[in-house]
Order: structure tokens, then sequence, then C-alpha cells
């Protein structure tokens, strides 16, 4: 295993982006935080800036506004940055395909790792996606 | 004079859950000025709503706001219900009260536990939303998920609460009320939370009606109103319940507003299911067709009130479909109430009305050739002076002549 993998996945540091979304999402990834799944035992903690994260998690569609400020984020991340779709509106667009003012999905904009559908997906799921996401940077 | 100095807050800032841009202008520690830009969270949702079918706009309205994922819809579909005049069955209106509720329940405890994070106070913000994960478990079980529950239909609701559920939600009710007393107690007694609300971000009752703020931002400083009383919808004429209020309209009269509500909605729940076990009925009326003509339909959200306007040709899609959100009305208000306040001060301020940026941005106008938006404010105060004007015009009512001083 590399030096930089082993940094990096010892102890996530997150930045959460919130481009259209309805708040559920961001409100379910708060919640991982809190008592009940308490993720931050494990080490993942929210960061306040981009250039502190590891992980970039990315919830709602992003529109022709907030796509713009997505693609500055991602060029000021430090690499390598795994990014995170979470949920549907992240992965496809959901319900919101079609409207004027999403053109298209965030994957077309930057490269993203792991997609984590649902609408909202559950705390569990996000945990889940987690733990497969540095099993797979491990190479394992 | 001191220097002005502007201090930029956002799009994406680390307090922040939802895009939006402030620039706080300040004189050392005071603030002198609020500008406010949105526009990160426009998905063009009342123009897609005309491509959906009733059925189908209702699981559109629910994605509006993840937190008011109950209100839209039930405004939505007492909307089509009025234009379509349709009748509801009696036990519908209960459980539309029982989900209303909940949500009020959760959305206050989540606005709490935010709250407590804004004023440097994380232990608060654990707590709270500790317990409303007991919350959640509830809707999960009605409704089958944790949030955006998937329970209204215009006609009814679609699924039923079934007796044999009814005494394990009220014991989790129960279950409710202690901690619930005790953030009551703990945010009365609270030194530190006194010196951090009282008296901070003060709106008076006339501010309050001249911008015709909304929900527990109205109530804090003493304006009686609520939809649930004045309108009465759902099960709400129907069972026993007070209106919270309070005088001084400061942040800590928000936050004792917002826990005496939940003691209510407490209270609510329990009528509703108590009436679920005896009232009989179908809980769909399945409507097979909505008639023309246009409806309204209003809901006291956890923010105040939604409002969904809704017109139908006899087709199965709205042909115009309205959302007017409580954040709306209370976002401008922060303007007078961050006014003069320390900048400390100014990140409780701006989330005391409990601001919901996926509710208010309702449209955008962009400019093809310069991609930039087109339509600032004063172009469309103007726009709607002119339709006024218009609708004078054609109705033959002279009424006097508005200005607002913009420049035109
Ligand atoms: S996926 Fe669903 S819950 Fe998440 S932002 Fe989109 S609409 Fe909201």
């Amino acid at each position: 295993m590399s030096f930089t993998v082993n940094a990096l996945t010892r102890s996530l540091n997150v930045f959460h982006l919130s481009g259209s979304a309805c708040n559920n999402c961001d409100i379910e990834i708060l919640d991982v935080l809190t008592p009940r799944y308490d993720a931050e035992r494990f080490g993942m903690v929210l960061v306040g800036s981009i250039r502190h994260a590891d992980v970039l998690l990315l919830s709602g569609a992003f529109n022709r506004k907030s796509a713009i400020r997505l693609k500055r984020v991602y060029e000021d991340a430090p690499k390598p940055v795994v990014v995170i779709a979470v949920g549907s509106c992240a992965c496809t667009g959901n319900i919101f395909t079609g409207s004027y003012n999403i053109s298209e999905p965030v994957c077309n904009y930057i490269p993203v790792d792991a997609f984590l559908p649902g609408c909202p997906p559950k705390p569990e799921a996000m945990i889940s996606a987690v733990v497969k996401l540095i099993q797979k940077l491990k190479g394992k | 004079m001191p220097k002005k100095t502007i201090i930029p807050i956002g799009p994406y800032h680390p307090l922040q859950e939802e895009p939006e841009f402030f620039k706080l202008h300040v004189e050392g520690e005071k603030v002198v000025g609020l500008d406010i830009e949105i526009g990160y969270n426009h998905r063009g949702i009342e123009k897609l709503s005309e491509s959906k079918t009733f059925e189908q706009t209702v699981f559109l309205v629910e994605r509006i706001c993840g937190i008011c994922s109950t209100s839209h819809p039930i405004a939505c579909v007492q909307a089509v219900e009025d234009a379509g005049d349709i009748e509801v069955p009696e036990r519908v209106l209960y459980i539309r009260s029982v989900i209303g509720e909940l949500e009020r329940i959760h959305s206050h405890l989540l606005w709490l536990g935010l709250a407590g994070h804004f004023l440097g106070f994380n232990t608060v913000w654990m707590w709270v939303w500790r317990y409303r994960e007991s919350v959640l478990d509830m809707m999960e079980h009605i409704t089958g998920n944790r949030n955006h529950y998937a329970m209204m239909k215009p006609g009814g609701v679609r699924r039923d609460i079934l007796p044999e559920d009814i005494p394990g939600i009220k014991k989790t009710l129960d279950g409710l009320v202690k901690p619930l007393a005790l953030f009551r107690d703990a945010v009365i007694d609270d030194p530190v939370i006194h010196a951090r609300t009282k008296g901070v971000g003060i709106l008076t009752k006339q501010q309050i009606i001249d911008y015709g703020a909304l929900g527990p931002t109205a109530r804090a400083s003493g304006v009686k109103i609520d939809t649930r009383k004045d309108y009465p919808h759902a099960a709400y004429g129907l069972v026993d319940w007070k209106v919270i209020t309070a005088e001084n309209g400061d942040v800590f009269d928000k936050t004792v507003v917002r826990i005496l509500e939940m003691f209510e909605s407490i209270k609510i729940i329990e009528q509703c299911l108590d009436k679920l076990k005896t009232v009989p009925g179908p809980v769909d009326s399945n409507p097979k067709a909505i008639k023309p003509g246009d409806g309204i339909g209003h809901y006291e959200a956890p923010r105040g009130e939604v409002f969904h306007y809704i017109r139908s040709d006899g087709t199965n899609r709205p042909v115009r479909h309205k959302v007017r959100a409580p954040s709306f009305m209370n976002v401008p208000t922060d303007r007078v109430a961050v006014m003069g306040q320390s900048i400390a001060d100014a990140t409780i301020i701006l989330a005391a009305v409990d601001p919901c940026y996926c509710c208010t941005e309702r449209m955008i106008a962009i400019d093809a050739d310069t991609r930039r938006t087109a339509l600032r404010s004063p172009d469309l105060l103007r726009l709607s002076q002119e339709k006024t004007e218009l609708l004078k015009r054609e109705l033959g009512k002279e009424g006097p002549k508005l200005d607002f001083g913009v420049p035109s």
C-alpha cells in the first residue's frame, strides 16, 4: 500500500458541498455524525475548507449557477480527492431531470468515484459506501 | 469614521447547510448592512410541475424541501382538491395532521440542534439530534421512509395508520415528552443561552407586519397568526390545541416558541391517534379526473404558511402551479434583525428565522446572450407593478397609483 493511500484512508476529512439539493441529503449526512451513527468515532470529520479535505461529498443536482462553483471547488481540492455523489439527485438528477436550470448530471462536470443512490440514502447506506470505498482504495 | 468592511459568507460555508451568499457590511464589530444573494438552489420546479400529472406533482413538491417534505404535499393536494371539488374522507384528515405534526417536531428539533451549533454549543446539537432520531423512526414505521414520506395524494393518503401501530407510536411519543421538557428547562434556565440570545436580533410587531413574516418568527413577536387556526384544514379544526406566542421577538423568544409548539404538536397527535381508533373509512376517495378550475391550498409548515395555487384545464396536468414558501417572507426580515448587532451574533440571527433557501427560490431569469441573471429586485418590482396596473384596467377598477420609487 502506498504512503498516500495509507494516509488518505486513515482518517477521512470530509468536505460537504450541497448543490441544488432539497436539504434532506445534507441533513442525513449530518445525521451520520450525530450520536446514533457517530461516524466521528472512525475519524471521519467534516472540515470547513476543501483545502483540508480527502473526500468531497456532493448532494443534490447542480444547477447552472452552482455548477460553475462546483468546478472551482474541485480544482481547489488537494489531489488525490475521492468524490462521492450522495443521493439520486447527485447521481442522475432524480425528478429534476429535464428542468431548464439543470443541464447535466454531476458526473459530467467532475469525475465521481462513488455513486450512492437513494432519496435520501439511509445513514447506514452512507457508512457502508464509505467502508466499501476505503477497501477499494486499499486494493482489497 | 470607522472604515466599512465587507465580510463574505458563503456561498459554500461550513456553517451553512445550503448554498446562499451573504455580504455582511461591518464597521468594527457592528453590522451595518446585509446583502443576500441566492439562486444556487433554483431547480425550476413550477415549470417542471406543468409536465407532471397531478399525482406526480405531489412527489415533485415533496422534493422542494427535505425538511418540510410533507407541508408542500399537503398544501399541493389541498389545492388540487379545491380545484376539482374532491371530497376527502374524515380519516384522511387525521392521518394528514399526524404526519404534519410529526414533521413539525422533527423540524423544530433540527432547528434547535443547529441553533446550538451556531452558538458554538455543540452539546445541544448532538443531544437534540439524538432524540430527533426517535421521530424519524416513527416516520419510518408509519410511512416507510425516514424523510420524503410520499403519504399524500389528491383525495386521500397512500397508507393507513394501522390500529395495531397506534400503541407503539404513542409510547414513542410519551418517551419524547421528558427530553422535550428537559430542553425547555435547559433553554429557559441556562445563563449561557440567555446571554447569547436575549435581546439579540429583535423584530418588533410592526416590522413583522410590514415584512409580512410568518410562522414562529411572527408568533415570537406577538403576532398571532397560524394557518392551522385561521383557515382550519386537515384535522386542526377538530382537535383542541392553542397557538403559542411570545412578546419580545428576540432569538430567545423564537427558541421558546418553537419548543412550546412541540408540546402542542404532541397534544394534537395524541388526539388524532385516539380518533383514528374509532373513525372508520377509506383513506382514499380515488378521484378519476380533476375538472377545470383553479384552487388554493394552505398549510402551516414548521416555518410558516406555505401556499400553493393550481390551475387545471381538465387534463391530467396542472397548467399553472405556483408555490409560495414561508422563508420567502421571513428571509427579508434578516436585514432589520441583524442591523446594529455584533458580528458574533450575526450567524444566530440569520439562522433564527429558520431559513430554507430551497423553498424560497422559485424563479430565475437569465439573459440568453450574456448568461447572467437578468431580473434583479427592482425589475421584479416594476414587473409586478405593471401587472397590477394591467389587472386593474382589465377589471375596470381604478385604485391609487402605486409608486415605490423604483427607477424604470
Ligand atoms: S436525492 Fe432526494 S433527498 Fe437527496 S437532495 Fe435529491 S431530492 Fe433531496
